[in-house]
Parts: C-alpha cells; sequence; structure tokens
C-alpha cells in the first residue's frame, strides 16, 4: 500500500492510496487533473509528467533513459521530472509528494 | 459570465472512445456549462483501445481494460454516459438524432466521433467459418481469449501483416499459440514503413517463432473436421483453429452521409473540426482533415489524433479561436521491441538509417523528401523519436552525412545545417 500525494496547478493536495498498477493509472482513476495519460502508459507520450519532492526522489528513484529522452518533449522538466507512468505502486513509494507539471 | 450564453446548450456527442470522450472533457475545461450527452454502442466503460492487441491480449482474463476515465470522472464533471444505445440517424435540419431504442434526442451541437470498422474481406468461406475475429473492441479480445481457452497452444492464422496483425501475432505467440501470418503484398507493413523497418520486423517475428509468408492472397477457407483451412491463389494451404483478420479498416461514415454532410475518404472537416453542416463537428478516425505542417489533407487512424482534434474541436464549440496544427505520432508494441514514429512518410524519396551502437537492437530511419525531414521510425531509440519531433515542427534542415555516422553523439547541435 502507497500513499501518494499530487499537487495540482491549483495548488490542491490529493491524496491517493493504491497497491497495484502505475501512479499514473491512479490520478486517472481520481481525475487529477493534469495527468492525462494519453497513450495508455506506455511511456510514449509524455502527458504525466510529474515534478518528485526533491527529499522523495529516494522513494521513487531517477528517470531511466527512455523517459528522460521523453521529458525532453514535455515542458518544465528538471532533474526531479519524472513521467509517473513509469512509478509503480508499491510500499516503497508510499508517503511520496508529486507536483503535477504545468 | 463569460460563457453563460452555453447555460442551456446541448452538445451530443456520438461515439465515446478516445475522441468522443476526450472531447466531453475539454468541452468542459474550456468552459461549456451546458449538458454533454455521450452516446455509444459499447457496453464497456470507454477504455483505452492500444492495449488490446498488447498487453490486454496477453493478460489474465480477470484483467480489467484500462478506462480512458473513471466511472466517477462522468459524474463529476456532468458529462452523461449512454452506453450500449446506438445512434441509427442525424436529423441536421430538426438538429436531433435517432436512437436504437426508437427515442430521439436534440442536440445544439453535434459530434460525430464515430470511428472505424475492420475491413471483412469478401473470401469464400470465412464468414461461416468459426473462431473468425476481428479486434477493435474488448469484446473482441474476449471472443479470442474464449476461444484460446485453457489451452493456448492453438493454430492462429493471422490474414494481414500490418501493425494490428503483428501485434496480435507477437502477443498471442507469447502466451503459447502457433502463429501464422500471411500478407498479401511482398513485404509485411508494405503500405506504412520503408523496406528496412519491414525487414527488421520479418526477422524479429520469424526469431520468435511467429511464421510470417508474404505474396499470399487468401482465395477461400474451407471446413475441415473441428479446423478450418486457409487457402491461397498459389496453392498454399493452413490449418487453423482461429483466424484473425486484420486487413485494415473503414470509417464509420454512414450517419454522416445519410444526413447529407460532405465526405471525402472520411467526413470532411475544416481546422476546427467543423463538418460542411451547420453546428455538426466531426473528430478521430473518420476524419479527413488538413494538416497545416504537411499542408494536405490526410485520415489518420491513431489516439493522438483523436485527442488533439478532440481538443480543438471543444474550443471552436465553446467559440475560440483554433487551429488544428499537429505533427502526427505513432506507436507500436511488439515482444520487447518499441516502435515509435513521428510525421508522415508519405511522399518520401530517400532515407537515412543510423543504427546505435548497442547490445539490444536501436536503430531508425529517417525519411526525406529532397533535404526535408518528413518523419522518423524510432525503434528502441526515444531519443531519435524525440529529436525528429523537435527538428519537424521547426522544419530543420540536416547534415546527413553527419547523421548516418553513429560514431558522432546524438544531439541536435551535431547534425543541423545553418
Amino acid at each position: 500500500m502507497a500513499k501518494v500525494t499530487f499537487i495540482t496547478n491549483n495548488n490542491e493536495a490529493i491524496v491517493l492510496e493504491g497497491t497495484t498498477g502505475s501512479v499514473m493509472a491512479l490520478a486517472v482513476a481520481h481525475n487529477v487533473k493534469g495527468i492525462d495519460g494519453d497513450c495508455g502508459g506506455v511511456c510514449s507520450c509524455a502527458t504525466c509528467h510529474v515534478h518528485v519532492k526533491p527529499e522523495d526522489m529516494v522513494k521513487t528513484g531517477q528517470a531511466s533513459e527512455i523517459e528522460m529522452d521523453m521529458l525532453e518533449l514535455a515542458d518544465n522538466s528538471n532533474e526531479y521530472s519524472r513521467l509517473c507512468c513509469r512509478l509503480e505502486l508499491s510500499d516503497d513509494l508510499d508517503g511520496v509528494v508529486l507536483t503535477v507539471a504545468k | 459570465m463569460l460563457h453563460s450564453k452555453h447555460n442551456k446548450k446541448k452538445c451530443v456527442i456520438i461515439g465515446a472512445s478516445h475522441a468522443g470522450v476526450n472531447c466531453a472533457f475539454a468541452l468542459r475545461k474550456e468552459g461549456w456549462q451546458g449538458e454533454i450527452i455521450l452516446y455509444d454502442s459499447d457496453p464497456e466503460l470507454p477504455y483505452h483501445r492500444p492495449p488490446l492487441s498488447k498487453t490486454y491480449l496477453t493478460s489474465a482474463p480477470s484483467d480489467v481494460l484500462s478506462p480512458l476515465k473513471s466511472a466517477d470522472s462522468y459524474v463529476r464533471e456532468d458529462i452523461q454516459l449512454n452506453l450500449g444505445l446506438t445512434v441509427t440517424a442525424i436529423n441536421a435540419k430538426e438538429q436531433n438524432i435517432t436512437l436504437s431504442n426508437n427515442t430521439s434526442q436534440s442536440y445544439d451541437t453535434l459530434v460525430i466521433a464515430t470511428g472505424a470498422r475492420p475491413i471483412i474481406p469478401k473470401i469464400p468461406g470465412l464468414a461461416d467459418a468459426k473462431n473468425v475475429f476481428q479486434l477493435r473492441t474488448a469484446a473482441d479480445v474476449a471472443g479470442i481469449r474464449n476461444a484460446l481457452g485453457s489451452k493456448p497452444n492453438k493454430n492462429v492464422v493471422v490474414i494481414g501483416g500490418g501493425y494490428i496483425g503483428l501485434e496480435i501475432a507477437a502477443s498471442l505467440k507469447k502466451i503459447g499459440a502457433s502463429v501464422t501470418v500471411l500478407e498479401r503484398e511482398n513485404r509485411i507493413l508494405e503500405r506504412v514503413t520503408a523496406p528496412e523497418i519491414s525487414d527488421f520486423f520479418q526477422t524479429l517475428h520469424q526469431k520468435n517463432g511467429v511464421d510470417i509468408f508474404t505474396h499470399k492472397n487468401v482465395t477461400v477457407v474451407e471446413k475441415e473436421n473441428n479446423t478450418v483451412k486457409v487457402v491461397c491463389d498459389d496453392g498454399s494451404t493452413f490449418t487453423a483453429d482461429i483466424i484473425i483478420v486484420g486487413v485494415g479498416i473503414q470509417v464509420n461514415t454512414e450517419l454522416a452521409k445519410q444526413a447529407n454532410i460532405e465526405i471525402e475518404n472520411g467526413i470532411k472537416v475544416d481546422a476546427s473540426a467543423r463538418t460542411s453542416t451547420k453546428n455538426i463537428y466531426a473528430l478521430g478516425d473518420n476524419t479527413y482533415h488538413y494538416n497545416a505542417h504537411y499542408k494536405k489533407y490526410v485520415r489518420l487512424e491513431s489516439v493522438q489524433n483523436a485527442v488533439d482534434q478532440a481538443k480543438v474541436a471543444a474550443a471552436s464549440i465553446c467559440e475560440k479561436e483554433v487551429a488544428y496544427d499537429t505533427i502526427p505520432w505513432f506507436w507500436s508494441d511488439q515482444y520487447d521491441v518499441k516502435l515509435q514514429i513521428v510525421g508522415l512518410s508519405n511522399g518520401y524519396d530517400n532515407i537515412v538509417i543510423r543504427i546505435e551502437d548497442k547490445e539490444q537492437p536501436c536503430f531508425s530511419i529517417w525519411y526525406f523528401n529532397g533535404s526535408v525531414l518528413l518523419s522518423v521510425d524510432a525503434i528502441n531509440n526515444a531519443k531519435a523519436y524525440v529529436m525528429g519531433t523537435k527538428f519537424i515542427k521547426t522544419n530543420q534542415l540536416i547534415n546527413k552525412e553527419k547523421l548516418a555516422d553513429s560514431s558522432i553523439e546524438f544531439k541536435p547541435a551535431n547534425f543541423i545545417t545553418q
């Protein structure tokens, strides 16, 4: 079980819990604004871009090579950027805070 | 209020897949305050279609579809979702539609997002044969899974070596079926890619134990005890427990046609997704639309087109000035290979191949017309896909010799010609 906090563009904090699947799927299921997941979660569209709270990077790890490449298509990407279709829900992620990219 | 004049208006959307659903949600985002009513004959909560031929086909039967939006989202955004209902007619003059339950629904704005359906070729015996499937809907996948049953080691013949046929072949092979792909042309993916990509996928499938035969024009399907015999015009025959047909699609334009909306290789729409008939829009796979970058009318079968056109239509319906202007992109996943495509390669007259020095296949094909970059096919190479996207968008002139040389680091600055 992982508790995930999403901070949306209007500064609303949405706290969700999930056990399996991707963080993107969790966000879409709960209508988190700004997480579209147009490609369905196969790292093809870069529409699930989030910024990980810097101190939570230990929970998520760095973006993989394909993610880094795809993030070049996203606006405002930085060293805390992840595509959250690549983040699988697990105990390791519990408590993570993610800001939805603008 | 800015949009108070929309308060009592009704926007009716026919078709609740990628195009229709995204349009509904985009309408709310654009400030539409009137009713939004979606119809689809498919009874399932609208779902992502691309995984159907990929992960969904190989996952456990208990696995659920991945919904485009959660059921709650429709309630929250006050979008009426009517599933399992078919629209049978559009009355453009009276501004209403007729439904399969003999009721009617009026509209102020109508959106036609009816998509396409697979073509079933008129091959004698095919229509009557048992276990013949197409793949477009969740119900199609359920049918295939059911036919495979508990013993998936069945003989599957896939007619058609396009993306859908190849994805199905890869998925069914993965779960233990014996798969043969029959392609009519002289190579698979002939209509859509350069020969190098066709060769790559042909080899990939053969390595994974899928038989691919080209120049196979299926002429008849014959019953043979519990199986069927697929006969080709060169006399070759293939025994099948299951046949899957993936030879292309036809657009669902009947409703539009009957309402006298202009059709040309699809429903013809302008840059704001408006049809020739007042207050009626069309979007997604069924539209014949202008692509501003390539300066020509195209019809595209893709999620990107459905989603982006939906956003443009929603803004236009809310009286905002918008024009559809995107570079199309596509993807296909087969085995552990990821193909990403950006742009439209039609009309190319030369290509550049760049092969990265890596253990796993990693290369890209760059399609040019003269010096103009049209499109990129990237195999396990998101870098090439992303760089191609940027170059195409900016009409960047490229040094082809350097691009082809994989010893030159893959950075945009290294390939730019001033």
